[in-house]
């Protein structure tokens, strides 16, 4: 009963707004506000500054839809995003059970923290630290010379594989992170019992663990998927003359040849995109979330 | 049970294998900033030169200098404001909370690129132009998520009780918020704080599109840098800059558990 007066007493926008409205003031400005323009001046012919004759169009869209360049290169970003965040699967899952569930006590804390830290420090310096190892004659080169009997020529460095290489990198932490989060959620007794009841290693893997641990793939393959779709620096640094993919395209709008409204179009539909991507894994990342 | 055992050695064994993954190329960087050949050449010879020729490099300095400034203000703005709709979402129900709950995703989730463009976009029309105001303006909206969700979490933890037994023995509304709320929650608010200026401190993409030349920050710098080509400048720079960040998120991991419960 003194529960319920208490919430009663707390009911109401109007007490909370003095405290809300600063920071939400602040993402409508520097956020909400310039996607909404975004849109808007991607239906224009040029920007509405001083003295310059603007119109609305849809041209900004038939380029998109007209030339098939724009949708080839957003092709290969969406693939690009799936290859990255399948070895990111690959390579980070074995790596959350281990922590998960080998793993005990202070090692597991420290290793964990050690998996994760990579993750929040510069991205742009880690992607740079890359072109030192891949380069000819870069560490690699070298390394793989001195210990193979043969010579071979090591250079990835301007290539695709280096930009795949490069964004695992980046982003394999996040995979770790959100596995780990459902995998150390399930019961150690339901592995137990599925292994007594006569199920090998590989049926518990497959119809036990896998199952459990579905919500922390799906979130983790949204939560890289997006951003590498929408990367541009990974492609500058690694990729080369082969690095043109449709965010290095849509930065060049904006910095190289000032075609800010097929710029605003090319971003707005990446936006739409991956919307309709996220839309798809919330349910899944409210429930992981 | 010895497949057991080999299974787990098997398992440790492979952790070994992504740590060298995720920090070899980091180490090598670093290492490189140290060699004397300005063509990264081997064998290695000790030198500090590099490091000392970054003190003469002013463009570099002054865009350290704006990238700390940035980032101080950033941690400040939107560390407060944070914490202030963290507690208005703790403490009150009202129609469309969730709402503005979900609207905290959209700065997290949305590509960098797209924010970033869609401020440049915005900011040009309605005057404030590029440089380091259009940044810190976006910097906050950037890092304000990311504070609301620390500082949530923590107050999760906290019991409303408290907060009525000190209304009910007679403290204002000020008073327990300061007194009582406050202090425990700061463990969430200063993770929240470091999470701020990591976020500002290690932000490119959106910097990128709204700095100008003089007006810039040291990731935009650097990424100039690299582009005109590679120098054991850019190693010694960017050595000093992740060791800042990585030092930054120990210390944010001390206040902030990212495991969840063990």
């Amino acid at each position: 009963m003194a529960d319920q007066l208490a919430i009663a007493s707390r009911r109401g926008l109007r007490p909370a707004l003095p405290l809300l409205l600063p920071a939400y003031l602040w993402l409508t400005v520097a956020i909400f506000l310039p996607l909404s323009a975004m849109v808007f001046f991607s239906f224009m012919t040029d920007l509405p500054l001083a003295g310059k004759e603007w119109a609305f169009t849809l041209g900004n869209y038939a380029a998109f839809f007209s030339q098939s360049l724009y949708s080839r290169l957003l092709l290969s970003s969406l693939r690009l995003g799936l290859e990255v965040t399948l070895w990111c699967i690959v390579i980070g899952y074995p790596a959350a059970y281990v922590l998960a569930k080998v793993l005990k006590g202070r090692s597991r804390e420290a290793i964990f923290l050690l998996v994760i830290l990579p993750f929040w420090s510069n991205g742009l310096v880690r992607i740079f630290s890359w072109a030192m190892v891949l380069r000819e004659g870069g560490i690699l080169d070298t390394a793989l010379n001195a210990v193979l009997p043969f010579k071979i020529n090591i250079d990835l460095m301007y290539s695709y594989p280096a930009v795949i290489i490069g964004l695992v990198h980046s982003y394999v932490p996040y995979m770790v992170l959100t596995c780990y989060l459902t995998l150390q959620a399930i019961d150690d007794s339901l592995i137990e019992a599925g292994r007594s009841l006569g199920a090998s290693r590989r049926q518990v893997l497959w119809r036990v663990i896998i199952p459990l641990s579905m919500p922390g793939l799906i979130a983790g393959s949204a939560l890289i998927f997006v951003p590498v779709v929408g990367s541009f620096m990974e492609q500058r640094i690694l990729g080369g003359r082969t690095g043109t993919f449709y965010g290095t395209v849509i930065e060049d709008q904006f910095v190289a040849v000032f075609n800010w409204p097929l710029g605003a179009a090319l971003s707005f539909i990446l936006l739409a995109v991956v919307l309709i991507i996220l839309a798809l894994a919330a349910p899944v990342l409210r429930r992981a979330g | 049970m010895a497949t057991t055992r080999i299974l787990e050695w098997l398992g440790r064994f492979y952790i070994v294998l992504l740590l060298a993954f995720l920090y070899l190329p980091i180490i090598i960087m670093a290492a490189m900033s140290f060699n004397a050949s300005p063509f990264y050449q081997l064998p290695f010879e000790w030198t500090t030169d590099w490091y000392q020729s970054l003190w003469q490099n002013d463009q570099l300095i002054a865009a350290t200098w704006n990238s700390i400034e940035i980032a101080v203000i950033t941690t400040l703005i939107s560390t407060v404001l944070g914490s202030m709709a963290s507690l208005a979402l703790y403490r009150y129900e009202f129609r469309g909370k969730r709402l503005l709950q979900a609207l905290l995703f959209p700065p997290i989730a949305i590509p960098w690129l797209i924010t970033g463009t869609a401020m440049l976009i915005f900011f040009f029309g309605v005057g404030i132009g590029r440089g380091l105001i259009a940044i810190l303006l976006g910097h906050v909206a950037l890092a304000l998520p990311y504070v609301i969700v620390v500082v949530s979490a923590r107050l999760q933890t906290f019991a409303p009780e408290l907060e009525e037994a000190a209304r009910s023995l007679g403290a204002n509304q000020w008073q327990v918020t300061m007194r009582v709320t406050l202090p425990w929650i700061m463990p969430g608010v200063i993770a929240g704080g470091l999470f701020a200026f990591a976020v500002s401190f290690d932000q490119f993409v959106v910097s990128y599109f709204l700095s100008t030349p003089g007006q810039t920050t040291l990731p935009v710098e650097i990424y100039a840098a690299i582009r005109k080509g590679f120098t054991p400048e850019i190693n010694a720079v960017s050595t000093i800059i992740i060791a800042v960040s990585m030092a930054l998120m120990l210390l944010t991991a001390r206040f902030f558990k990212f495991g969840g419960e063990k």
